[in-house]
């Protein structure tokens, strides 16, 4: 075996993660925090190293597309699944972005979890999570999808559910895990219908199959629908689980019940982004299913929408992000409804660093608050931490899509942060695919609102945490809001080993380098992936650089940049500023103004605050139905109906049997006896035939 | 070789009458001698027994769909001593085999009451499980088939719980009732047929109407012992009275005497009146999957809502097997074999708790994880393989079951489906209160981590359970021939394709 051909240096990329999560997992406590941590950080740097090479390799280095087959997982007829290594483009895109925000993450753990006694734990969790999500985006077969898929559910749930002696923390994890059982219920229908209606699971074959299938009906439950629609929407209901979109959404906000590190990783720059990359990945499927593609089209937009207005009225910086989180993804989707998946990877990409910036800068902060997250009781902290709000500030310019737009600079149109490359594209995409699809059209118009909540909402929290008067020198730390209704968890803290608050003794101090390194790099990131990556990812050489990994089918020009009017050029730079000039207003000038609002508790404020009221309606239709259920069945079907009837019953009538006719033997064995008698009667009987 | 399936079924029977004869010609005052004597022997008993059966497996011809290692002597009444094994019933002795050994461990200091007599039921319920699926012949098999309750009952109800004999008595009804219509529809059909050689029945075509009636004679028992919705009430009362190994051998091996039985009775000899009812058996099974997960999810004994459980994952079992296809009769067998690993794993879980605290109120558990990281990382791992995560052998059985019922039914597939959310639901509910959180109860802030017997255990089967999870062909590549003719024979026979 060549050690340095690409396949067995993907093959190592891969597996890394997973040894070091079995020796961190498995004998952290024998070999100690450091050692532990020093193997899983170093081999997630070995993957990043690989990853970046591969990346480079394989799109400028003229490395084909290829595929690495392991061994034989699922083949049961024409069911066959493969363990494989699969590097395209696609994947190759993702591996960069896994890999890299992962390594930064253990990095910047190294220095956020310093007073946390399970360590190893930790570390192997992360790398778990890691190696998972890395199955996932190598696949080659649904099946070694569904592995990842799930894998990385798992280590959502250990994750949120890290510091286990916390019950809220226990509940989200638990939460999490159902609501993407959810969508795996989803997911896995999908995978039956495209199995038998292709007869196979492998991308490969089934892929040059799909456009066989068009216009083709199938019947499902009774009812006949559209073949490819009806399978695309099966395994898009897969990725509303896993990207947290409207109606499956109520598990992301929770889930930031776990170490911010894990918000940054999973929560926010690589699992919830599963489910975009599996639409795209899919692209040949969801180009042939354009119901299914207005369906994405509704909840992507919805949900963008949702996530946003729900965002403007938390306290949390975490569930702000959150909430920032779910309306990006729904962005993400957009893009791909419109039929641009080349977009919807490009905000994949860049989000995945301003986003992992931003969470991990909200680290950097309530590790400086010692473990307050509640924004309302921080302000003026760009005194006491500059680089944080430094970096804060440039995933904020990046997240808002700050950029002039129209300004030809070589291959670059316009100019900006990462966000804005991706974000107008996207837009863009929308816009184009509406001058034909009104779904589209309305898509882009909410998409291009969001725009303006979104700077909204992401410089409400920089203003809110940075500026203004300090909160924490008061005294008063702890805002608690008595009036929250009761599913509301108001404000989260992370369990502090030192329990100081902060107050006027307790300054908030600078994070160390360990945390701070990874930030700067991130803000690099969110500075320059944007500009450098535009060309190859959505501009002129995006049919080169995407090669087979994403298909557009003839007709679909929604990437293209023409005939696009100048106020739609514009407008998204409008709105982002306008944005902003409200947050200062709000948050700056007139600080206090926002909080006596929120004070009255106007109905759209509790609509919001209380984000739809998704978590009551969804526990009294849900939660307490299966509840009401379970005990139907439990206490009126086994133990009135069947056992009453049953056993019982039987018991009663041979009772009243028995005392007519008197003493009656009891006991299991003589029953039995009684039974094994009849047994060789029988036998008996048949002999005697047999004989005859 | 001639006898090597005599001597795999025969063997414990060898040890059960060693420890017998040792104990009757020991004196009285010997006792805690020979108590551990006899679990030493009992241990290198059943372990000689799996040495065998892996013996035996690596002779197997793979590639071969009939009977293997067949021995055939006439017995009484045209009967037959006629034993052999196939790709699907080889892979059931190998699991009885794996099983007891740990059975004998796990109960190796748990137990203190009739050493002897306990470790001579399990000897003794090892051959007469192993003959069930190695004898070829009707009568044969339902000597095994039947008699294997006997010592199943000895143990429950001398070992069990305060509530045994209710359990025992409800066991016995059900079985009642099975049995009497399988042992009337087996003497029928040796009378009309003038054979009991179980693949002579199986060549054999019975008339349409016939098969109806023999079909539901059949699956009564079968159904009973599966168990399936509704008549698996019994199954979570012998569960909570069972001692611990009892339940592994119960939930691991005993229950899959069913679907062994509707793979190797009630679909190759009576295909029509499978086609016919498959309707009634996916309706069944689906109400199996849903009800008896929302009633576990309700639960508050520990053992009682695994029991539960074992009956919604034995839905996916029916399910896959009157798909009629490859994936859905694999993927029923190897559903089987795996949750005899996943819930015996999860009994034994219970076990080592119940051991520390005698009760098994989850109420009264709670924070196990900060006393006992080991234990909660074991549970951990057996309750993601109940959930049918991929990457334990949970999910294969699951996903295939599932995969063969689509082509069938997509209703089925649909309400099959959102099983595995409401497993989600209870199992990770149970883990929670059991393991997570703050210890609160003053009783629990001495209890103590797995010792070295509990590893022991549970070792074998992690490896079981993930190997199985990553590399299924392992099971596959001994199950593929003889299923496929088993579908093959069934298809042919209802005009399928």
């Amino acid at each position: 075996m060549d050690l340095t051909s690409p396949q067995t240096l993907v093959t190592i990329l891969v597996f890394a993660p997973l040894v070091g999560a079995a020796i961190a997992g498995l004998f952290g406590r024998r070999i100690g925090d450091k050692l532990s941590m020093t193997v899983t950080t170093g081999l997630l740097f070995l993957s990043c190293a690989i990853g970046w090479w591969m990346f480079w390799l394989h799109n400028w280095g003229g490395q084909g597309d290829f595929l690495v087959q392991l061994f034989p997982f699922i083949q049961v007829g024409k069911f066959m699944s493969t363990w494989s290594v699969r590097i395209d483009t696609l994947s190759s895109v993702m591996l960069v972005v896994v890999t890299t925000v992962s390594a930064l993450v253990h990095l910047y753990s190294w220095g956020y979890m310093s007073d946390d006694d399970s360590k190893p734990r930790f570390f192997a969790y992360l790398s778990l999570f890691t190696f998972a999500m890395l199955a996932l985006v190598t696949a080659n077969d649904f099946m070694q999808l569904f592995f990842g898929w799930e894998g990385v559910g798992l280590a959502s749930y250990l994750l949120i559910g890290f510091w286990f002696k916390k019950p809220t923390a226990n509940a989200a994890a638990i939460k999490a895990f159902i609501v993407n059982r959810v969508g795996d219920f989803g997911f896995a229908l999908g995978i039956m219908t495209i199995f038998w209606m292709f007869g196979t699971i492998r991308f490969d074959v089934l892929f040059p199959m799909i456009a066989s299938k068009a216009n083709t009906t199938w019947t499902f439950a009774g009812q006949s629908f559209s073949a490819l629609d009806l399978a695309a929407c099966f395994l898009f209901v897969g990725a509303m689980g896993k990207s947290a979109q409207f109606f499956l959404h109520t598990w992301l906000p929770d889930a930031m019940e776990g170490p911010t590190p894990v918000s940054a990783l999973i929560h926010a720059a690589t699992m919830v982004t599963a489910g975009v990359y599996m639409v795209c990945l899919l692209s040949p499927l969801f180009e042939y299913a354009p119901v299914a593609r207005d369906f994405v089209l509704v909840i992507g937009a919805v949900t963008s929408l949702f996530a946003a207005t729900v965002g403007l009225a938390q306290n949390d910086i975490k569930r702000v992000i959150a909430y920032s989180t779910c309306s990006q993804l729904g962005y993400m989707f957009i893009a791909a409804g419109a039929g641009a998946y080349q977009a919807g990877m490009f905000h994949l990409f860049t989000h995945a660093f301003f986003k992992a910036l931003l969470f991990l800068g909200a680290g950097s902060v309530i590790h400086a608050m010692h473990h307050e997250q509640d924004m309302r009781a921080m302000g003026g902290l760009r005194k006491y931490l500059p680089a944080t709000y430094g970096v804060m500030v440039f995933g904020t310019i990046a997240i808002t899509g700050l950029g002039i737009p129209d300004l030809h600079l070589g291959q670059l149109n316009g100019i900006g942060f990462a966000g804005f490359y991706s974000k107008d594209s996207i837009l863009n995409a929308a816009f184009q695919t509406g001058q034909h699809n009104p779904i589209a059209l309305f898509a882009y118009f909410t998409g291009l609102f969001v725009a303006g909540l979104t700077a909204y909402y992401s410089w409400r929290l920089v203003f809110m945490t940075f500026w203004g008067t300090p909160k924490w020198e008061s005294g008063h730390a702890h805002v608690h809001d008595d009036h929250a209704s009761s599913a509301q968890i108001e404000s989260h803290s992370e369990p502090d080993g030192d329990q100081h608050a902060v107050d006027a003794h307790h300054k908030p101090h600078e994070s160390p380098w360990v945390m701070l390194v990874p930030l700067l790099l991130l803000a690099l990131g969110a500075i320059a992936s944007g500009g450098i990556f535009a060309p190859d990812f959505v501009g002129e050489h995006q049919a080169a650089f995407w090669g087979h990994s994403i298909f557009n089918a003839p007709g679909n020009h929604a990437l293209s940049e023409a005939g696009i009017p100048q106020w739609a050029v514009w407008a998204p730079l409008a709105l982002s500023v306008g944005g902003l000039v409200v947050a200062a207003w709000f948050y700056i000038l007139h600080e206090g103004l926002a909080a006596r609002i929120a004070a009255q508790k106007g109905p759209l404020w509790t609509f919001l605050y209380n984000k739809w009221f998704f978590d009551e309606l969804y526990d009294f239709v849900f939660v307490k139905g299966a509840k009401a259920l379970g005990d139907l069945f439990w206490k009126v079907g086994d133990q009135k109906i069947i056992d009453g009837l049953g056993p019982n019953g039987f018991a009663w009538l041979s009772l009243q049997w028995a005392r007519r006719q008197g003493k009656i033997q009891s006991g299991y064995v003589y029953h039995y006896a009684f039974v094994m008698l009849l047994g060789v009667v029988g036998l008996l009987t048949y002999a005697l035939y047999y004989w005859r | 070789m001639d006898h090597i399936l005599s001597i795999v079924t025969f063997l414990p029977l060898v040890g059960a009458a060693i420890i017998g004869l040792l104990r009757f010609f020991s004196r009285a005052d010997d006792a805690p001698a020979i108590e551990k004597n006899a679990k030493w022997i009992a241990l290198w008993t059943t372990l000689a027994t799996l040495a065998v059966s892996v013996f035996l497996l690596t002779r197997f011809d793979r590639s071969v769909p009939g009977y293997q290692f067949i021995e055939n002597y006439s017995w009484f009444a045209g009967a037959g001593y006629h034993m052999g094994v196939d790709g699907i019933s080889i892979l059931f002795v190998l699991l009885t085999a794996f099983l007891l050994p740990i059975c004998i461990i796990a109960s190796w200091n748990p137990i203190k009451q009739r050493v002897t007599e306990y470790l001579i039921c399990f000897l003794v319920l090892e051959t007469l499980i192993i003959g069930v699926f190695t004898s070829l012949d009707l009568f044969l098999f339902y000597i095994f088939f039947e008699g294997g309750l006997v010592p199943m009952f000895l143990i429950i109800g001398i070992w069990g719980g305060k509530n045994r004999v209710y359990a025992a008595y409800k066991f016995f009804l059900y079985t009642l009732l099975g049995s009497i219509l399988m042992l009337g529809a087996m003497l029928y059909m040796a009378a009309t047929a003038g054979t009991t050689s179980i693949p002579e029945l199986t060549a054999y075509k019975w008339d349409p109407n016939t098969q109806i009636l023999l079909f539901i004679a059949f699956t009564a028992s079968f159904a009973v012992k599966l168990p399936m919705w509704p008549v698996h009430t019994w199954l979570p009362d012998a569960h909570v009275e069972a001692p611990t190994a009892g339940s592994v051998i119960l939930a691991g091996i005993l229950l899959k005497l069913g679907g062994y039985g509707f793979i190797r009775f009630d679909l190759p000899m009576f295909p029509h009146a499978s086609q016919v009812l498959t309707p009634v058996m996916f309706a069944l099974s689906t109400i199996a999957i849903v009800y008896t997960s929302l009633v576990a999810f309700r639960q508050t004994d520990m053992k009682k809502l695994i029991a539960y459980s074992s009956v919604a994952h034995m839905g996916f079992v029916t399910m896959g097997i009157f798909a009629g296809n490859a994936q859905g009769m694999e993927g029923a067998i190897f559903q089987m074999l795996s949750h005899g690993l996943i819930s015996g794993a999860l009994f034994l879980c219970v076990g080592v708790v119940y051991d520390r605290m005698h009760t098994r109120e989850i109420a009264f558990y709670g924070g196990l994880v900060n006393r006992m990281p080991w234990y909660a990382a074991t549970f951990m791992l057996f309750t993601m393989a109940n959930v049918g995560l991929p990457g334990t052998s949970g999910f294969i059985g699951e996903i295939l079951t599932m995969v063969g019922a689509y082509n069938v039914s997509t209703w089925t597939v649909l309400f099959a489906a959102s099983g595995v959310i409401f497993s989600a639901a209870y199992a990770l509910t149970l883990y929670r209160r059991v393991t997570f959180g703050e210890i609160t109860n003053p009783q629990l802030a001495t209890i103590t981590d797995l010792d070295w017997r509990e590893i022991v255990v549970f070792a074998p089967l992690i490896v079981g359970t993930l190997l199985l999870g990553v590399y299924p062909k392992l099971v596959f590549d001994v199950t593929h021939a003889s299923a496929d003719a088993v579908v093959a024979t069934y298809q042919l026979a209802i005009g399928g394709r």
